[in-house]
């Protein structure tokens, strides 16, 4: 497989960058200062190829704290905030959809 | 129960000890994920969608009530109060930090506990038949000829870089509770006509993305003669295997492409040239192994006392648990206790760390100090005497775990699907949970009888949906869930693969299509004797097919 880096990247529409975090596997999102967070409202967001590939590249170039850097559709709302664009990041994003078993039950 | 000497003890704390150092290198920028990745997976610590998840190895399905209790403390203290049980006998924890692993390893180790050859292309962790020792059907407790084939593999140079992953399972009872056919290579144990003892040899076996059910290479191989075996098959599949591509790469593929018989040949002839040297297997070595499973003191009781017989007519609901949980003991007197963990939407095969506590204070008192773990994501006690059932069932049903549908439409083999994994398509666990709504009258699941619903996320199969007697695979179809739905397949004795029965379904319609077809087969039977499985082998899938696909 082609490394991220020389993959071609082809946007269709807003995207962010994201990947795990290395000390617990949480889920961040790269923002415009260059760190990570874990609010998707915080991430930078990219709507042309240019930009996308450099927060990408910047994004594989951090290995000290994030995994498995990609780049994740997401859909921008009319309050300014952003959603996640497909379901597995929406999952991501919030968690199981389903309860998880401590609350469930005894 | 089984005794570990100081060899394993000593590798599984030294191992600890490498993965604290190789943990803090990462963490310190040291190592790069490239170079750490294939050392966490060797640990069994893989990355899903929100957070790593720790692999645990429980070799043959046993757990003694120490290590269950610690594996809820380990659920608490460094996950979310709960752990996923597996379709190979595993256990996996979902939500663990990797900062916390050495810590959270080195209290595994504390009980014999790792995540070895949990991940990797080596031989992994070998399976057998939940009821080991137990089952009145068999003809020697399987975990001895399984543990000589452990001792042998485990971290051997020649078999920890295979072309991929390799799964040995075993079995030794008349019935097949293990899923021998869908193993790389299974073992089963076996009276030829002179009513020796020996194995019959299967190879091939695997789902994912190409399924196929092992075939028999050999119908009868003597037990000394086990260890040189499994060296030849895998020195055969070292030797043929395709490394190029990680999809052609399994033994299936390799049996398949050559032709069992072909492949056969290569393996007796490697065998020819070791079976008679240093591996072949002496009454010694094996006595020895078998001394290590140390089997319960058990007290001379009868079957049927009348004290159960009193509680089954008293309760009408601990009757129907009676009927569908517990399960005939080679002890007199004693019995299997089935415990479902398939509660009404609940999620399949999780557990809490409170019922991981409570089951292990309940195994010793009752059941000598053990657990079992099955393929079907359900746990079992194994040694309890039939006159303390009635307590059991008190204890078990007030901890959520005597729901009667073992069996039962509800009793679903779930992978943990798109809600953590991330090489799902689709959803897996909230799929099981509706059908469990949907039925969620036991009576209907009762006079629908044996009915096995299997779900995997994705095609690499983890909740075995080809096998089940309705299968679910989750697909992605322009960004939405869909599903296929496959019937007819089985896992047992008379292990088949489903069929694939038309278009795959929306998330929306998948518990509607489960209740047509079960309403399509009480129309079909010819009775209420008549299974499941057994009406669909005698009509085929297309009045099942037309009934599903007509209402859409
Ligand atoms: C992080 C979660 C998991 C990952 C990344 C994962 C990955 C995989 C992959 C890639 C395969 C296909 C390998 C191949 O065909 O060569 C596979 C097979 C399998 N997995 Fe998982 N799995 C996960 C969780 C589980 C769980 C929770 C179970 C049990 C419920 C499970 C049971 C199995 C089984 C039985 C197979 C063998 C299917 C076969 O025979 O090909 N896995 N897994
Ligand atoms: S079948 Fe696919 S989705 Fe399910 S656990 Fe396995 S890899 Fe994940």
């Amino acid at each position: 497989m082609a490394s991220p880096l020389e993959r071609k990247i082809k946007i269709t529409g807003p995207v962010v960058v994201t990947a795990n975090r290395v000390a617990d596997g949480a889920v961040i999102y790269r923002d415009a200062d260059g760190d990570w967070t874990t609010s998707l409202d915080a991430a930078a967001v990219a709507t042309d190829a240019a930009r996308a590939h450099a927060l990408i590249a910047e994004a594989n170039a951090d290995d000290l704290r994030a995994v498995g850097a990609y780049i994740a559709p997401v859909e921008l709302t009319e309050a300014g905030g952003r959603r996640p664009g497909n379901l597995r990041e929406l999952i991501r994003l919030s968690g199981p959809t389903i309860e998880l078993p401590v609350t469930f039950g005894i | 129960m089984y005794i570990y000497d100081s060899i394993d003890r000593t590798l599984v704390a030294e191992r600890v000890a490498e993965f604290r150092d190789q943990v803090a290198r990462r963490l310190s920028g040291e190592l790069t994920e490239d170079e750490f990745k294939p050392l966490r997976l060797m640990n069994g610590v893989y990355l899903q969608l929100h957070a790593y998840m720790l692999r645990i190895a429980n070799p043959y399905g046993t757990l003694s009530s120490r290590q269950l209790r610690q594996l809820a403390h380990v659920a608490r203290r460094y996950d979310r109060g709960y752990g996923h049980f597996t379709t190979r006998q595993n256990i996996q924890f979902h939500w663990i930090k990797l900062e916390q692993l050495p810590d959270a390893m080195a209290d595994l180790a504390a009980v014999g506990m790792h995540g070895m050859q949990t991940s990797g292309n080596n031989v992994r962790n070998i399976t057998t038949d939940q009821w080991a020792g137990v089952a009145p059907d068999e003809i020697e407790d399987p975990r001895i000829w399984a543990e000589i084939i452990r001792q042998h593999v485990t971290l051997h140079p020649e078999f920890s870089f295979m072309p991929r992953k390799f799964k040995i399972c075993v079995g030794a009872a008349s019935h097949d509770r293990a899923a021998l056919r869908i193993h790389d290579l299974a073992f089963r144990l076996h009276r030829n006509a002179g009513g020796e003892a020996g194995f019959e040899v299967m190879v091939g076996g695997g789902l994912g993305r190409t399924p196929y059910l092992a075939q028999t290479i050999r119908p009868f191989l003597k037990k000394c003669d086990l260890l040189s075996y499994v060296e030849a098959v895998l020195r055969t599949y070292n030797q043929f295997g395709r490394r190029d591509n990680i999809w052609k790469a399994r033994i299936k593929i390799l049996v398949h492409d050559l032709g069992a018989e072909a492949f056969a040949k290569e393996v007796e002839a490697e065998w020819q040239s070791i079976k008679d040297g240093p591996l072949a297997l002496d009454a010694a070595t094996v006595a020895e192994i078998a001394s290590r499973f140390v089997y319960p003191d058990y007290e001379a009781l009868e079957d049927g006392p009348p004290e159960l017989a009193a509680a089954r007519r008293a309760d009408g609901r601990f009757d129907r648990w009676v009927n569908n949980a517990v399960a005939n003991h080679k002890k007199s007197g004693y019995a299997i206790v089935t415990l479902s963990l398939k509660p009404e939407g609940g999620t399949p095969g999780d557990a809490t760390a409170v019922q991981m506590d409570a089951l292990a204070d309940l195994a010793d008192r009752y059941s000598f100090g053990e657990i079992r773990i099955g393929h079907e994501q359900n746990l079992a006690l194994p040694h309890v005497a039939q006159r303390d059932l009635p307590a059991v069932w008190r204890a078990l049903d007030a901890l959520g775990l005597a729901t009667p549908n073992i069996g039962l439409v509800s009793d679903i083999i779930s992978c943990p699907g798109l809600d953590y994994c991330s090489l799902a398509n689709a959803r897996s666990i909230p799929i099981a949970q509706e059908i469990t709504r949907r039925f969620h009258d036991l009576d209907r699941q009762r006079d629908l009888g044996r009915l096995h619903i299997n779900i995997s996320g994705c095609i690499n199969a983890c909740g075995h949906h080809h096998v089940g007697h309705i299968g679910i695979l989750g697909v992605e179809k322009n960004g939405e869930e869909f599903y296929q739905i496959t019937l007819g397949g089985e896992a047992d004795d008379h292990a088949v693969l489903g069929t694939l029965i038309g278009p795959a379904v929306p998330y929306a319609k998948v518990a509607d299509v489960v209740e047509d077809i079960a309403a399509a087969y009480l129309d079909l039977r010819t009775g209420p004797d008549e299974l499941f499985i057994d009406t669909l082998k005698r009509t085929g899938i297309e009045p099942f097919r037309e009934r599903v696909y007509a209402a859409r």
